[in-house]
């Protein structure tokens, strides 16, 4: 599937390119940052905001926790491959002072992070439609120099 | 201070369940069935109820399968006032509280709660069609998350900060299947080993199969009443409703919670010195006016065998970090210092959504009654519910003799 086809599986939500991040909804009153996007009235409620702009999260954060799907979850998800391949998912806290949940990167499972470890934000193809590779955010253990002759 | 009293209290005159299991039949039968026996334990006819509240059935956290009046209609129309709750699991609870309520306020006397589910077989998965402005969709949709998924989440945590292992959960397990063994209404009544579940697939890291409740078929329904017509009714002592706590999280809510994709942040406001699952137990206990200490035996929804351990912790029974150490020194078994599930909890039921917070309150009337055959917990004096589903919801009910 050539580069070109490549879209997001969600429309807004996250940049791509070579330093990806999600994109969150900032109230310009309180400065509550909130992702998914979210406009409307800020849920903050002490804040009486109703204006909000994008700004990216950032791109590095620590596990709060992670598990896998050893079992193909049921639709709307869509399988990568035939026959299913599990995957792993991760809890990540951000210093944004709030946690967003996402897939471990392809080839990373429980075994390769523990409650803590640093992961950095990149973006993966999440399954194939007929219009091409539909991507999505994932969660890329963090390794130091050296480390990268294990991969 | 648990035998006083205050103009706050309920009377608990009847409770009835419908076993839980896969039976193939209408829900409302289940609903019935639970209803009327309720209302043979409590000794009131059906024509003297003047308040029906309805548990919805929901899928998944989508409302709207059944209402009060379904049931209402189905004991056969006795112009009852008649409400429908929807709170996902903690369904039954709201409905109690609406009962609840309304006795309070002097508008009803003698109310009939009813909750009934039959579910589907393997994961809940969301509502069909295309729904890309909705949360429970986009989980599944984007990044394939499971409720098994944020169970396991959950138990991992436990793994990596307090050195909970794999066989503890299982050894939840193997607890409430023992507590379930003679519960007539428990949908398993076997016993499990840790190596059973040790053995069973593993569903999400850490969780085996065995460690994750399965969706059944069930009905609860309770008879609450006034304190003057249980006393005019003979009742002098009846199992009491002493709180019931429906509290909505706090902002932040910093844990993450299904089936949402991120937390609240806590960029603008530091978070509450409770999580949500901690303030739904404060709540009840400040209610009432009853402590931890005074708890003799808890029902916690144990979706997964680490949940239970969360809950025990949530409900202050035990520090935080704490729970495993209890359960590995037998307190949380029958005959411990604080039982957990007698009744052998979602282990052995499986859960049926708008029921399950209902069923719990039966079995704690049961405790607190001294018939809860072959799984009594002696001198039971004062017992708690616990539960939590989507969308903010969850609930505690603390009753006592």
């Amino acid at each position: 599937m050539s580069e070109a086809a490549a879209r997001p599986a969600i429309e807004g939500w996250f940049t791509t390119g070579p330093e990806p991040a999600l994109l969150a909804s900032r109230c310009t009153t309180c400065g509550s940052v909130f992702f998914p996007r979210y406009e409307g009235f800020c849920r903050n409620p002490g804040c009486d905001g109703e204006e909000f702009d994008v700004t990216e999260l950032s791109r590095r954060g620590t596990v709060w926790s992670y598990t896998d799907a050893q079992y193909q979850p049921p639709p709307p998800y869509v399988p990568a491959s035939d026959p299913y391949v599990p995957f792993a998912l991760a809890a990540v806290e951000l210093p944004e002072g709030f946690v967003v949940l996402g897939q471990l990167a392809s080839g990373y499972g429980v075994a390769d992070v523990r409650v803590g470890t640093e992961v950095e934000l990149v973006v993966e193809t999440l399954h194939t439609d007929e219009t091409g590779d539909r991507t999505i955010w994932r969660w890329k253990p963090v390794t130091e120099l050296g480390e990268e002759a294990d991969q | 201070m648990t035998g006083s009293s205050n103009d706050r209290d309920v009377a608990v005159l009847g409770v009835g369940m419908h076993p839980w299991g896969k039976w193939g039949k209408h829900f409302v039968s289940y609903g019935v069935h639970a209803a009327r026996a309720a209302l043979r334990d409590s000794g009131v006819a059906w024509e003297d109820v003047d308040f029906i509240v309805g548990g919805e059935t929901v899928r998944n956290g989508y409302g709207g399968y059944v209402a009060g009046a379904t049931f209402a209609q189905a004991l056969g129309w006795n112009g009852a006032r008649v409400a429908t709750s929807y709170a996902a699991c903690a369904t039954g609870a709201q409905a109690l509280d609406a009962a609840r309520a309304r006795i309070l306020a002097g508008l009803c006397e003698v109310a009939l709660v009813v909750g009934a589910d039959t579910t589907p077989k393997g994961f809940l998965a969301p509502n069909a069609g295309e729904r890309w402005d909705d949360p429970d969709w986009l989980r599944f949709r984007l990044l394939g998350m499971t409720n098994p998924g944020y169970f396991a989440l959950y138990a991992r945590r436990r793994m990596d900060l307090y050195g909970a292992t794999q066989e503890d959960f299982a050894s939840v397990k193997v607890k409430n299947a023992r507590h379930g063994l003679g519960n007539p209404n428990a949908r398993y009544r076997k016993e499990v080993t840790v190596q059973d579940v040790m053995d069973s697939a593993v569903v999400s890291d850490p969780l085996h199969l065995l460690d994750i409740c399965a969706t059944s078929d069930g009905a609860a329904a309770v008879v609450l009443t006034s304190m003057d017509y249980a006393k005019r009714h003979g009742l002098t002592s009846p199992v009491r409703v002493r709180a019931v706590s429906t509290v909505t999280p706090t902002f932040p809510q910093t844990v993450i919670d299904m089936p949402l994709l991120s937390t609240d942040p806590a960029t603008a406001v530091a978070p509450a010195e409770l999580t949500f699952k901690q303030s739904i137990g404060a709540a009840a206990y400040e209610e009432a006016g009853i402590g931890p200490e005074d708890v003799s035996l808890a029902e916690v929804y144990d979706l997964s065998t680490a949940l239970e351990l969360d809950w025990m912790e949530d409900l202050a029974l035990c520090q935080q970090g704490e729970a495993e150490h209890l359960l590995r020194a037998g307190d949380t078994t029958i005959g411990g210092r604080i039982p957990v599930n007698p009744s052998g909890g979602l282990a052995c039921f499986g859960e049926a959504v708008p029921a399950q917070a209902l069923a719990q309150v039966c079995e704690v009337t049961w405790q607190l009654r001294g018939q809860a055959q072959g799984r009594q917990v002696e001198n039971a004096r004062v017992g708690i519910t616990a539960n939590q589903g989507l969308f903010g919801h969850g609930s505690s009910v603390l009753l006592s003799r």
